[in-house]
């Protein structure tokens, strides 16, 4: 059974970092955040395992700022 | 006295007096390099030239070293430079030597975490070093003034500029006098407002951050550790973020974001910095004020930094947000670059393909830091609604999930930057797995008598391992007699008997082979050194 990875995976973070934004740069707010649903659906499908989406998930909603 | 009021006095000097004797008939004087501006990045070029012999003329307007709050950081890239120069060992002595980062976020008074700049184990230079910009100028003054090609020249101000093909003419004022020098190459070290680049009609591309920021630098003694501390959103500056850094002397520097709509004199009264100061260290902190000021800043550059014999050198060519340390190392390493370039061409004038690599070169190392610096503001002072969302989950991923961490972004620090396709390269021919590749900056490492850099002395230097070569004006450093038996350096650069690195002389490779012959050799330096013959 495959996890979610913890750790830091990505050879250059501050470059997927810029294209995020770049991403919503001259979006209104309503369509950003469908531009982010999109972005999210494909990854989800990329990844293609409930499980590890699942634990994602768990992640994101784990509540705000202590 | 000052010679220009409202600029903080670290040191007065006096003026320089004009020495007829040097004019010719015409009241012009003659000089290989003209060196407009006395700060770190003119005074470490007119080193580098002067300690290769070349006549040299330094102009600073100022005739005292300024106080004040300027460049504080000194990178390891910066420290290399300076020690081939001989003066790195006075700046570690006299800087704080750091290495821990801790960024903090909100009121939680443990880091959300910490990194470290330590780093590659086994060489000279530490990886930052914290040092007023006055005590580092006062350093490079001593240096400058032991040599006497080069003429630094105090309260003399650049005020026209004629430039031709083969040089320009530059008219001085200094108090009531005026006299002019004709240089074969004037190189404009004067600053982000530089009157030569004004002189010349000539502008920055690029953008400026609606913001703004306080540096507030005070004294105090608390025992406090050497480290960099960052806040994002803390209480004592809420939505904002603060930095605090040590400096010699129990001199703080402390940095506070303050955004856009300020009242900019009213941010640096005593009564207003007090609260800010007082609630990131503390209410029972004792200090005292050094100097308060508001800075806002840009990410932009020249489009060009060589205009036919004027040359730019640091912020008179780019700016930087100050997160990342990338100002004053970005314009050390512009010295570095230019100045055995300039050396090459005044022996021979055939050369001049070297100063449009300067100009390659040196692009690329401001591209790179304006890249860097730009996100690092992006981050801490998000743009649109949905920058800041992703900015605030980062911060709020960070504390619990490690994955997060890589991408907040309090400044990335200073470090060489590479040209893998600069024309001084001669690409790899051979297959290697580990080494450093051409256009990299060269890795020191520990040898039986010193360091490795110690041999990387300005020179073009071919590094190699047990096989000797004999190349005319090239230096050879032989691994196998120089190491100290623990193979580190043979490891850095993965080099085995019959393999060799070309060096250039500011430290980078220009080629490198497992198995090389000497015309191979031969091809490359000349390559290196701007020809194609």
């Amino acid at each position: 059974m495959s996890n979610l990875k913890t750790k830091p995976n990505l050879g250059d973070p501050d470059g997927i970092y810029q294209m995020l934004i770049d991403l919503h740069a001259g979006r209104d707010e309503q369509d950003s955040m469908k531009v982010n649903a999109k972005l999210i659906l494909a990854l989800a499908n990329h990844i293609g395992n409930q499980q590890v989406i699942a634990e994602a998930i768990a992640i994101a909603g784990a509540g705000a700022q202590e | 006295m000052a010679n220009i009021p409202d600029i903080p006095v670290w040191r007065e000097v006096g003026t320089t007096p004009v020495d007829q004797s040097n004019f010719d008939n015409q009241s012009t004087e003659h000089s290989e390099v003209l060196i407009v501006g006395g700060g770190p990045v003119g005074l470490t070029l007119a080193l580098d030239l002067g300690l290769k012999g070349r006549k040299v003329i330094i102009l600073n307007r100022l005739n005292f070293v300024a106080a004040g709050s300027k460049a504080i950081c000194f990178a390891k890239r910066t420290l290399d430079i300076w020690d081939r120069l001989g003066v790195a060992e006075k700046m570690i002595e006299k800087g704080v030597i750091w290495n821990v980062g801790k960024v903090f976020c909100g009121d939680d008074a443990e880091p959300l975490y910490q990194f470290d700049m330590l780093p590659v184990k086994g060489q000279k230079n530490p990886g930052f070093i914290n040092l007023q910009q006055y005590h580092a100028e006062e350093i490079l003054i001593e240096a400058v003034n032991k040599l006497d090609n080069v003429d630094l020249r105090w309260g003399h101000e650049a005020v026209g500029l004629n430039a031709r093909d083969d040089g320009a003419e530059i008219s001085v004022r200094s108090g009531n006098e005026s006299y002019a020098i004709d240089a074969q190459w004037v190189v404009a070290c004067d600053g982000s407002r530089s009157p030569i680049r004004e002189m010349l009609g000539l502008d920055f591309e690029g953008r400026v951050f609606e913001d703004n920021f306080l540096i507030a630098d005070v004294k105090f003694k608390q025992q406090r550790p050497s480290e960099r501390w960052f806040w994002f959103d803390p209480p004592f500056n809420r939505g904002q973020s603060a930095l605090l850094h040590k400096q010699p002397d129990d001199v703080w520097r402390l940095d506070f974001q303050l955004g856009w709509d300020i009242d900019r004199d009213a941010c640096t009264k005593p009564e207003n910095v007090e609260p800010l100061v007082r609630g990131m260290l503390g209410d029972d902190v004792e200090f005292t004020e050094e100097w308060y000021s508001v800075y806002t800043f840009q990410c932009r550059r020249m489009k060009d930094f060589v205009h036919g014999r004027v040359i730019f050198a640091g912020d008179s060519a780019h700016l930087v947000s100050p997160f990342g340390a990338r100002g004053c190392n970005g314009g050390v390493a512009d010295a570095d670059n230019l100045a055995w370039k300039l050396n090459a061409v005044l022996d021979d004038p055939t050369q001049k393909s070297l100063i449009a690599s300067y100009n390659y070169e040196a692009v690329a190392t401001a591209d790179e830091n304006i890249r860097n610096s730009t996100r690092s503001t992006d981050f801490m002072t998000p743009k649109s609604v949905l920058s800041r969302a992703f900015r605030d989950a980062v911060l709020e991923l960070a504390k619990h999930n490690e994955f997060a961490r890589p991408f907040v972004n309090s400044g990335r620090l200073s470090t060489a930057v590479a040209y893998p396709e600069t024309v001084l390269n001669t690409p790899d021919t051979d297959v290697w797995t580990s080494g450093i590749a051409p256009g990299h900056p060269a890795l020191d490492a520990p040898l039986s008598d010193g360091w490795l850099f110690d041999h990387f002395d300005g020179h073009f230097v071919l590094l190699i391992a047990g096989e000797a070569f004999d190349i005319e004006g090239l230096k050879t450093i032989d691994l196998d007699s120089l190491s100290c038996g623990d193979g580190l350096a043979e490891q850095r650069y993965g080099l085995e008997k019959g393999g060799a690195y070309l060096i250039r002389p500011d430290q980078y490779v220009a080629a490198r082979w497992q198995n090389p012959s000497a015309a191979q050799v031969v091809k490359a330096l000349n390559k290196a050194k701007g020809g194609c013959r």
